[in-house]
């Protein structure tokens, strides 16, 4: 109660969210917007990676790839955090190792289902009053 | 056995939080243990990305699979922070008409596979969005507020489930503001619960952390410590697992001296 007094008086430290939100909508209608579809950016991104990482290692977890736009143009923006550089680049044709999943195809087989979906009424009991 | 879930969430009104139900929901379930998927079937107006804060790992869509161009695990965003879920993202610059509901009943069937829980956010409306959503689910989470509008738009949602063979539903009731209830100036549980028919799920108050959250593109659920609509949230989760929870106590609470002297500060 009283801190939440002194937030309201001084401001709270807290990140504000509105900026966030702004940050992330610029973001994405900058994407809905360009004509690059998200497999030719994903490609582009693969490949600007494989490049950088020949001469630098990368941390793949800090990276941001992202296209941003204001009214009049969009911008590709990068940011590759470099863990440290290679003393000797690496050759040109190898690529980025990215950890993979299992598969998962479409197919017509049928799957085993749980026929026993609980009744709603049972698990939806709840006291009212 | 495996224990395979496929929930709708919908409610024929926009605006009424189904993105947001679905995007907690999927990580409170995820959080408990439960390998979860979540599908945005709003194509053309995708959102459930965004809510999940997932929207720059997006590559492939659920038309990419469809069309052959990536198996289905490309398509699916991991999500880093909890990995037991996994976004299934539609299609932003294609419309509703995209995608027909048998090839929704494939996705969902080949997903099955993987995930105990197969969430399926619906799109607004009454039409192709909506009966695809509603294609292949086996239960269905009705989210309404309590508006004529939204309640008026639930009645007739139930009455096509029910139609489509969808029996198993259930209600969530969202945004209630306990002090208006209070004062008679909003409809209560009860007055909706009556209604609608539909067994209660649970009731989400109304609460400003869920605008937080969604700025931040972090499910309440994340939050360190609960919210009262995370908290509520949560309390879903369970239910929908079986549990027995109590509705959590929504009183307004009589004001004291100190939360007087709070408002003057308001």
């Amino acid at each position: 109660m009283i801190s939440d007094f002194f937030e309201r008086l001084f401001g709270s430290r807290e990140p504000v969210s509105r900026n966030t939100a702004k940050q992330r909508l610029r973001f994405v209608l900058a994407h809905d917007r360009s004509d690059i579809s998200p497999q030719n950016l994903e490609k582009l991104r693969q490949e600007i990676l494989e490049v950088v990482s020949r001469y630098v290692e990368l941390d793949l977890d800090g990276l941001e790839f992202s296209l941003e736009s204001d009214q009049r143009m969009t911008a590709l923006i990068a940011n590759l955090p470099i863990r440290r550089a290679r003393s000797t680049p690496l050759a040109a044709d190898s690529p980025v190792v990215e950890a993979t999943d299992a598969k998962i195809e479409l197919g017509n087989e049928p799957v085993d289902l749980d026929n026993t979906v609980e009744e709603a009424s049972e698990t939806a009991d709840i006291p009212l009053d | 056995m495996a224990m395979n879930r496929i929930i709708v969430i919908t409610s024929g009104k926009g605006g009424v939080g189904k993105t947001t139900c679905t995007a907690n929901l999927g990580m409170a379930l995820a959080k408990s243990g439960k390998r979860v998927v979540v599908i945005d079937a709003d194509f053309g107006l995708r959102n459930l990305d965004l809510l999940l804060g997932l929207e720059n790992r997006i590559v492939y869509t659920a038309l990419d699979v469809l069309a052959g161009e990536c198996r289905l695990d490309q398509a699916l965003v991991k999500d880093k922070r909890q990995p037991n879920l996994a976004l299934l993202p539609a299609a932003q610059n294609r419309s509703k008409e995209s995608i027909t509901p048998d090839q929704m009943k494939k996705l969902v069937r080949a997903l099955t596979k993987a995930y105990n829980f197969v969430l399926i956010d619906s799109p607004a409306g009454i039409e192709m969005g909506f009966r695809n959503a509603i294609a292949a689910a086996r239960e269905a989470i009705i989210v309404t507020t309590p508006e004529i509008s939204a309640v008026r738009d639930a009645v007739r949602v139930i009455g096509l489930l029910e139609a489509n063979d969808v029996k198993a539903m259930r209600l969530v009731i969202n945004r209630l503001k306990p002090a208006m209830v209070e004062a008679q100036q909003m409809m209560s549980v009860k007055d909706v619960q009556d209604i609608l028919a539909v067994p209660l799920l649970g009731v989400i108050p109304d609460d400003e952390q869920v605008v937080v959250s969604t700025n931040n593109g972090e499910p309440l659920i994340l939050d360190k410590e609960l919210s009262q609509a995370g908290t509520a949230v949560s309390n879903i989760a369970r239910r929908l697992q079986g549990e027995k929870v109590p509705l959590m106590d929504l009183s307004v609470p009589k004001d004291s001296f100190f939360t007087k002297l709070r408002r003057l500060f308001d």
